[in-house]
């Protein structure tokens, strides 16, 4: 024993400044990443003319809840969020209701004229008919401006349904369907019964991606949505945090000219917090999974 | 023995009768293998009428690219016009400028955003692991989460003039001078290409780290004994090892380099970065949606398909040479 730790190597001067170079990267990368966040929350929080003269940077100066409470005041923002929640939940359902019985169908060896589906669908993640016929489609079957259309333009994403076959493929051995066979299980019976609830982990995964696509989609909405009841979040955020026409209605009062600029940049700090809140409070708790749908994906990839 | 030769008996029973009927056998089992799994195409029924509407009935659609497009008459009906509709955007005045926009915009995009995700990932392969690296890693993910629209939102807002934090943390800790980004057209490719590293970085790593974890153990300690050194380590043994990976993923974002986001420069276009900022996709979206002439718009965006897709059987052509690697 004492020959062994007698003989053992130190890591090399190389190695270690390689490690301190390393540690310092990351260092430096988790702060570029999360400073601007950072920046925002605290900055919704602050006296509108302290961050107005640049004197937040790293703490809150004069806490004030003025942003939120203007916010919470508008009818715009509180429709959009909501109908975002709408699109979400409504629009992950029926993913899951598309995508897992048919990614159940491909994994399975004895569908016949499984490999022409498959390539069916592998088609058109390669081609598409592009922006304007697809626009023109939704136009002609009388799907524009009906919040249906936002649920439906996007049910299917065959990456996702790749990810699912393939775990399906991997994980439901062929001898648990013939065990189910014997004992008189259809192929219905067998997918809601047993392989759903062995694919519990799976089915999380592809809801997050679906999830988060519906909660930051912006495109389908700017195409095909125009009733202002009906806008989801982001694109109501496009008018807030971008366009700023939209700001001007909060502009009026007789409060100055830069009074009120202050109070359209405490306001925007708030409505973005109000926008990636959501995201930001599950994050932690489902972050491995995301990861998780990485690898799957990878495998087939 | 004797179930042997029972078996063997079976076997020639039923390559007898197989005989006897020929190819209707295989046919009559064909058709009974789909009705025993009947439910099978019930569960496909969805997702097949989702890529027949959405997906299948567009790329129909692209025919009038080639017809001069009216509403009230149809695809179908509407003439032919041949190339007329490609010939007035090669002839169009900002056909050049946006040509190279895109592709300017794309590529840059590419290099930056290729390479860095490697480099990450290799740091993340050789720290220890520990709540330091987890939570590093934890962190640079989360702003792949965040949507286009709150992107371009904070950067907006962080980098007006005078006020913003950029400018203010600028001008008091580097004594620089004030930089209006937003207003001045050279700084538009920077800033989409570094926003998106900044978004993608960490996410974009996960796979190389995941490539990396897949190195036999055997290979580092064979390379401990010979004596190597960290950095050699990776030189000889780790980069090696993810070039595949890396060649694949360059081969399908050169795929969709002229389809890159269109949300993203739209947003962040403005009247005053208009001569850098105007891409395909967005010219699209103003012909087709905002101007109402569908068929040129479908044209120009027929034209960019063709575009990627020559650059993808380009890209893959030169890697399957030097590299062995390819999509087909």
């Amino acid at each position: 024993m004492l020959a062994i730790r007698k003989n053992k190597v130190r890591e090399p001067l190389e190695d270690r400044v390689f490690a301190g170079v390393s540690y310092v990267v990351l260092a430096a990368l988790a702060f570029i990443c999360l400073y601007p966040l950072y920046f925002v929350v605290i900055a919704s929080i602050s006296d509108p003319d302290a961050v107005y003269a640049g004197k937040v940077i790293l703490w809150i100066q004069g806490f004030t809840m003025m942003g939120y409470e203007k916010i919470f005041q508008n009818d715009s923002i509180f429709r959009g969020f909501f109908n975002s929640v709408f699109y979400t939940c409504v629009g992950t359902i029926i993913n899951l209701a598309v995508t897992l019985p048919a990614a159940y169908a491909l994994s399975r060896k004895d569908l016949v004229g499984r490999r022409g589906i498959m390539i069916l669908f592998i088609i058109t993640m390669y081609f598409s008919g592009g922006m304007i016929p697809t626009y023109l489609l939704i136009q002609n079957i009388g799907l524009y401006n009906k919040p249906i259309v936002l649920l439906l333009c996007n049910a299917l994403v065959v990456y996702n349904m790749i990810i699912a076959r393939s775990f399906f493929e991997q994980t439901i051995p062929d001898e648990l369907l013939e065990a189910a066979r014997i004992d008189g299980c259809g192929n219905t019976h067998f997918f809601v019964r047993i392989v759903l609830p062995l694919s519990k982990t799976m089915i999380a995964v592809v809801a997050l991606y679906y999830a988060v696509m519906h909660w930051n989609s912006f495109m389908q909405a700017l195409l095909y949505i125009d009733d202002p009841d009906w806008k989801p979040l982001q694109l109501v955020l496009r008018d807030l945090l971008i366009s700023t026409q939209a700001m001007a209605q909060f502009m009026q009062g007789d409060e100055s000219i830069v009074m009120q600029q202050k109070l359209v940049n405490v306001m925007q700090y708030g409505i973005i917090v109000v926008a990636i809140l959501p995201m930001m409070v599950i994050y932690p708790f489902v972050q491995k999974h995301f990861v998780k749908g990485v690898m799957i994906g990878a495998v087939k990839g | 023995m004797k179930s042997q030769a029972l078996a063997a008996e079976g076997r020639g029973l039923l390559r007898s009768r197989n005989t006897v009927t020929g190819a209707q056998v295989v046919k009559k089992s064909k058709w009974r293998a789909i009705l025993r799994n009947y439910e099978l195409y019930i569960f496909l029924l969805p997702a097949l009428a989702y890529i027949a509407v959405f997906m299948y009935a567009p790329m129909y659609g692209v025919l009038m690219a080639f017809k001069d497009y009216n509403m009230a008459k149809g695809v179908m009906a509407s003439p032919w016009v041949g190339l007329e509709n490609f010939r007035r955007f090669f002839a169009g005045y900002n056909f050049w400028t946006t040509l190279w926009n895109t592709l300017a915009l794309s590529l840059y995009y590419l290099a930056a955003t290729l390479p860095l995700p490697i480099v990450l990932a290799l740091i993340f392969n050789n720290i220890r692991t520990g709540i330091f690296k987890k939570s590093v890693q934890m962190i640079t993910y989360a702003p792949n989460f965040i949507s286009v629209v709150v992107l371009v939102g904070i950067m907006k807002i962080l980098m007006t003039p005078e006020t913003g934090v950029f400018n203010v943390l600028l001008t008091k800790f580097f004594g620089a001078g004030v930089i209006d980004v937003f207003g001045k057209p050279e700084y538009f490719r920077h800033l989409y290409v570094w926003s998106g590293v900044w978004q993608t970085l960490g996410w974009n790593s996960i796979i190389y780290v995941a490539a990396l974890a897949g190195i036999s153990p055997d290979l580092y300690e064979a390379a401990t004994i010979d004596g190597a050194s960290r950095l050699q380590k990776i030189w000889y043994l780790e980069i090696p090892s993810i070039l595949p990976t890396a060649v694949i993923i360059l081969i399908l974002n050169t795929g969709s380099v002229m389809n890159l986001g269109f949300e993203k420069v739209y947003l962040m276009q403005t009247p005053l970065n208009l001569a850098v900022s105007e891409t395909i996709p967005t010219y699209v979206y103003k012909m087709g949606v905002i101007a109402g002439d569908y068929s040129l718009a479908t044209a120009i965006g027929l034209f960019n398909s063709v575009v990627s897709g020559v650059l993808l059987v380009i890209v893959n052509f030169i890697s399957k040479k030097f590299s062995e690697t390819s999509l087909y």
